[in-house]
């Protein structure tokens, strides 16, 4: 099918976008790598009147290291993200999760900011922020707000965002020594859709593990942090036998949805098995040097 | 709503200027506008890869793109790859160890293997099947696609980029930053 007819716009510079959408934010839409976006408008589940194009915005795609944050222009495409030696280095679990985002002529348009403002539950850059505790900067033509990334996804494809605002830039606290990071994934083939990833942050403290943070998506709710598997953790040394009860009360604290590609007790399990697979990784990355 | 936008693109090494509504999605432009129909449209969602193409330089799928988009941009088809003889070797390879059959994706799975193999001189077997799997196939089965860039790989069959210093996938969608 073809889209409905809009009007585009494509403003090359910020405060020109932040002035369109003042003026148009409830019947526009942005347009950021559209790799999600103009297939609904293919299939007319999405109309609008305006597409305000924001490909023109140069000054959106960056990624550098300031104050102990790795802050990443909202415009910044999936693909630079993936090559970049700045994530590799401060954001690895960024990086890593990267990989399994779509297919690479997919990752050369699409956006991080693209992707966090979808909110699909099925991708991977949510959950990698709850996990990191990443913030979000928000901007509309009068006012900036910084949300932390536990508070921006509301449901599926819904988030904070209002609708005369833009996502400017993305900010992730930069790895530190003694954290380690994994990335895991189930889909039917890789690029597909996760049907349960997991992204696991943890920093140890001795041998104890002083800090656990996982976060999964493939949940149809949005994408969730595994608090209860996480507060099992906290201050406990690692063994075989603590990671098996970590899965096993992860995948209890969830309520996973059954659809085409797996049933609901497919994804427990994979909840399970996956938690284990990356606490384990994320203990062993712990202390390694970061190149 | 169906106000016409003007573009400059330049197509397979040749710029124009053209006419284009903004809905007009860039696989159509390139098939229908400007009759270059190697470029082929199959689930128009992005899934399938069949319309993929050369955008800046860098893969990308035309079904889920606007032509109005492409202003400033600079795109290869199948079409400019095959005349330009680039990629020659690896459509002779794609013959020889049998990568098609209906033919359908092969337009798709020539670009897609030319940009995994400038990227990479010698990419291991799993970067090949997972650089391919962006295109999809429904006769062959894929071994003979795999057979045939790995053998294209061997061979060096395409050459890297004068630009392989330069970072893929800045925002350059619109080609407008200089």
């Amino acid at each position: 099918m073809k889209p409905a007819a809009f009007e585009y716009l494509s403003p090359t510079h910020l405060n020109d976008a932040l002035d369109l959408l003042a003026r148009h934010g409830a019947s526009a839409k942005i347009l950021a790598g559209g790799q999600s976006l103009v297939p609904t408008l293919n299939f007319r589940l999405g109309r609008y009147d305006f597409l305000i194009d924001i490909n023109g915005v140069g000054e959106l795609a960056y990624i550098r290291l300031e104050e102990g944050a790795l802050r990443i222009g909202a415009m910044t495409r999936q693909r630079a993200i993936e090559r970049s030696p700045l994530v590799r280095r401060h954001a690895p679990l960024l990086a890593e999760a990267t990989k399994s985002v779509a297919h690479l002529p997919i990752r050369t348009r699409g956006t991080i900011g693209g992707s966090l403002s979808h909110a699909d539950p099925a991708a991977e850059y949510p959950a990698v922020l709850l996990a990191l505790e990443g913030e979000l900067i928000l901007r509309n033509r009068q006012a900036l707000r910084r949300v932390p990334a536990t508070e921006f996804f509301v449901g599926p494809l819904e988030t904070v965002l209002r609708p005369d605002e833009l996502l400017v830039e993305i900010a992730i606290p930069a790895a530190r020594p003694q954290q380690g990071f994994a990335f895991e994934e189930v889909s039917r083939r890789r690029g597909d859709f996760a049907i349960i990833g997991m992204a696991a942050a943890v920093a140890m403290d001795a041998r104890k593990i002083g800090e656990a943070r996982f976060a999964a998506c493939g949940i149809a709710s949005g994408p969730v942090r595994l608090r209860a598997a996480e507060a099992l953790l906290i201050g406990q040394v690692p063994s075989p036998a603590l990671l098996v009860e970590a899965g096993r009360v992860a995948s209890r604290s969830v309520t996973p949805q059954s659809d085409l590609h797996a049933d609901a007790e497919y994804r427990r399990h994979l909840i399970d098995v996956l938690l284990q697979q990356v606490a384990a990784a994320a203990v062993a990355d712990a202390g390694r040097e970061r190149l | 709503m169906s106000k016409q936008h003007t573009i400059t693109v330049e197509i397979n090494g040749v710029s124009g200027q053209y006419q284009v509504e903004a809905r007009r999605l860039l696989s159509d432009f390139i098939r229908e506008d400007l009759g270059l129909t190697g470029t082929h449209v199959g689930c128009e969602h992005g899934i399938c890869g069949a319309c993929t193409i050369l955008f800046n330089g860098e893969a990308a799928r035309s079904c889920i793109m606007f032509a109005v988009q492409a202003d400033g941009a600079r795109i290869q088809t199948i079409e400019g790859l095959s005349q330009s003889g680039e990629i020659g070797r690896l459509q002779a390879l794609f013959a020889e160890k049998h990568a098609l059959q209906c033919g359908f994706c092969t337009p798709a799975m020539l670009i897609t293997a030319y940009d995994l193999l400038r990227a990479h001189a010698s990419p291991s077997d799993a970067e090949i099947r997972e650089g391919m799997s962006a295109a999809l196939c429904r006769c062959t089965g894929y071994d003979g696609i795999i057979k045939a860039v790995t053998q294209a790989a061997k061979e060096n069959a395409v050459a890297a980029p004068a630009d392989a210093g330069q970072p893929h996938g800045s925002c350059s969608g619109k080609g407008r930053r200089a």
